[in-house]
């Protein structure tokens, strides 16, 4: 199992957002979380990434406890993450985000920066290879000189795609990467999912689509309520009776 | 053979060609002694060095990483005050003294900023305009180390260097002491400019962008803000030890709330987060004050007006003003294609 979160309770003042929620994800899969508004499904993000912290209940990633690490830990730990909302460094360029994504797997510190020792030119060398590289796999190439802020929605989500990627991660988590967009960029971040999970990186997305998961992941996981419902492949959650009561309502017995 | 002459000429012609403005603003920096009518203004463009020194280091503070300090005057102070009892107490050399204060101020800023930089926005400006004061109350009642009010006179001029076989460059006169001062200014600029186009720099300006997202890309944001304090509070230090040595004296107000505005006015109005908007702002607005001292106290007014004209029309000061210029004069000049996204690209430079 690459990451094990067991038995999550959060809290948020007082009011219980996460309740015992189990989450296993295996090496190499697509997961999705799925469920209703107000879940909880985005809380459980961020107590893995190191957001916030978990009220009780441990978070595994390769073995090691994660759990209360700082967000900037868990990241170069091999977790990567995207916002629900598409959240750049909009100040800046394509490149520069791309850079940043990296800049974790670098080791040169103020000294080579200033006197551009040898180290320096080693961890130039990788940056400038990994953007090379992350550009053509997200399809940005033309941009990378831009400034965020001129690039389209779609491109901006795949942007923030590739700001995680950038960073090499093991696991990467998408927060809803197609909220919000038009058929055709739907699609194609669809496909880039599908390639990234290619490259042998383990893919956990949150999303509401529903067409678009069931092709995309081999399990689904349903909360609701801050618990969990259900689990299991497309198939079997698109007939499980809760699930159905959880997005449609229950039915009404005269 | 040739072929490899010939693009090392290419090469250094490109350079050339790309570097001439600050060859001539360099070439024109070493010309000044020659020109200069008087001592008084001499004095006035070095005091403007050291300002420079001090508006970079700032701007690398405020302008690259996000963090609005209010305490560079005090780690101006701590810098001057460190070359002033050093060298006048301890009789030790102006070359060991200077190091020694900007590191002394260095660890200042590290020891300030781990509490204060836990805060963020405004708060931290506060925490920081608080500890300008509390530099300041020191300076002033530490009467045996800092002698009080009166402050420390008879600060020697920086120690002559001997060179081998040649003699010795001595700092008496006020030339050699420009020199000096413009290396120094010119060391700032080299490091900021590393610095800033760097990863490094990338990651402050991650910080300032969205620090939430920052953590999320695996920086450390709090050291990377803390490096960013103790760097610029370390190029503080220089400016006012070097300060003390060509003043020869030094007292509390020199470490004051007053040099952190006046830094912080230079800097907005030259340009917030860019490489020459500082040390334009601070040449351009200091000289403009003496000139303006004939209106004497209608100086302040109009000061004050230009500010928040500058800051509502080139919310990037000067240097902001030129690159917005210099976009609308290529979108004249261009072919319709690119205008669009230059348009969009307008005003989002900082």
């Amino acid at each position: 199992m690459l990451l094990i979160a067991e038995n999550l309770y959060k809290k948020f003042d007082g009011a219980m957002v996460l309740n015992d929620v189990r989450l296993e994800v295996d090496e190499g899969e697509i997961v999705a979380i799925i469920g209703p508004n107000g879940a909880g499904k985005t809380v459980l993000f961020s107590l893995i990434t190191g957001i916030h912290n978990p009220t009780f209940g441990r978070i595994y990633f390769k073995g090691d406890d994660i759990t209360g690490m700082n967000p900037h830990v868990i990241s170069k730990k091999g977790i990567a993450r995207t916002f629900q909302l598409t959240t750049l460094f909009d100040q800046l360029r394509v490149i520069d985000n791309l850079c940043i994504g990296y800049q974790q797997r670098t080791t040169g510190g103020l000294w080579s920066t200033i006197f551009h020792s040898g180290r320096w030119k080693r961890d130039m060398d990788k940056v400038t290879a990994k953007v090379l590289e992350v550009l053509k796999f997200i399809g940005l190439e033309k941009r990378s000189n831009d400034f965020v802020s001129t690039l389209s929605h779609g491109e901006q989500r795949k942007l923030s795609i590739g700001v995680a990627l950038a960073s090499e991660p093991r696991l990467i988590l998408l927060d809803e990467p197609t909220g919000g967009l038009i058929h055709e960029d739907t699609d194609e971040i669809t496909n880039l999912i599908k390639k990234i999970n290619e490259s042998g990186i383990t893919v956990c997305l949150i999303e509401h689509k529903m067409r678009m998961v069931m092709g995309l992941a081999q399990r689904i996981v349903v909360l609701n309520h801050g618990s969990l419902i259900a689990e299991g492949t497309p198939k079997e959650i698109v007939s499980n009776q809760r699930v159905i009561e959880a997005y449609l309502g229950r039915k009404h017995h005269a | 053979m040739t072929k490899k002459k010939v693009t090392k000429t290419v090469k250094w012609l490109t350079w050339f060609r790309n570097k001439w403005f600050y060859l001539l603003v360099l070439a024109a920096a070493l010309c000044v002694p020659f020109v200069v009518p008087n001592q008084y203004f001499f004095q006035l463009i070095m005091m403007s060095c050291l300002f420079a020194i001090a508006t970079l280091s700032l701007n690398l503070i405020i302008g690259i990483t996000g963090q609005v300090s209010l305490a560079h005057g005090a780690f101006f102070g701590i810098g001057a005050y460190g070359v002033a009892i050093l060298t006048t107490t301890s009789n030790m050399s102006f070359w060991l003294a200077l190091p020694l204060a900007a590191i002394i101020s260095a660890l200042a800023g590290l020891i300030i900023g781990i509490p204060a930089l836990r805060t963020r926005g405004a708060y931290f400006a506060i925490s920081t305009l608080c500890m300008g004061f509390i530099v300041e109350l020191v300076a002033s009642n530490w009467i045996d180390l800092t002698g009080g009010y009166n402050g420390i006179v008879g600060v020697p001029q920086p120690s002559s260097i001997p060179i081998p076989f040649v003699g010795q460059i001595s700092f008496a006169d006020q030339t050699s002491q420009y020199y000096m001062v413009l290396f120094f200014l010119l060391l700032t600029i080299f490091v900021m400019h590393r610095v800033t186009y760097s990863l490094k720099g990338l990651n402050f300006m991650a910080v300032r962008n969205n620090e939430n997202l920052a953590e999320a890309v695996g920086i450390n944001t709090f050291s990377t803000k803390l490096l960013s304090f103790v760097v610029g509070n370390f190029f503080a230090g220089l400016a006012g030890g070097i300060y003390a040595s060509i003043i020869g004296s030094i007292s509390p107000s020199a470490t004051g709330i007053v040099n952190s505005f006046n830094w912080l006015a230079y800097l907005l109005l030259g340009g917030i987060a860019t490489m020459a908007g500082p040390i334009i702002g601070a040449f351009v607005i200091p000289l403009l004050m003496e000139y303006l001292q004939a209106l004497q106290e209608y100086t302040m007014i109009i000061f004050g007006i230009l500010l928040i004209v500058v800051m509502i029309f080139f919310p990037t000061g000067f240097m902001g003003g030129i690159t917005k210029l210099n976009e609308k004069l290529r979108y004249l000049y261009s072919s319709r294609k690119g205008g669009a996204h230059r348009a969009a690209n307008s005003g989002k430079s900082l």
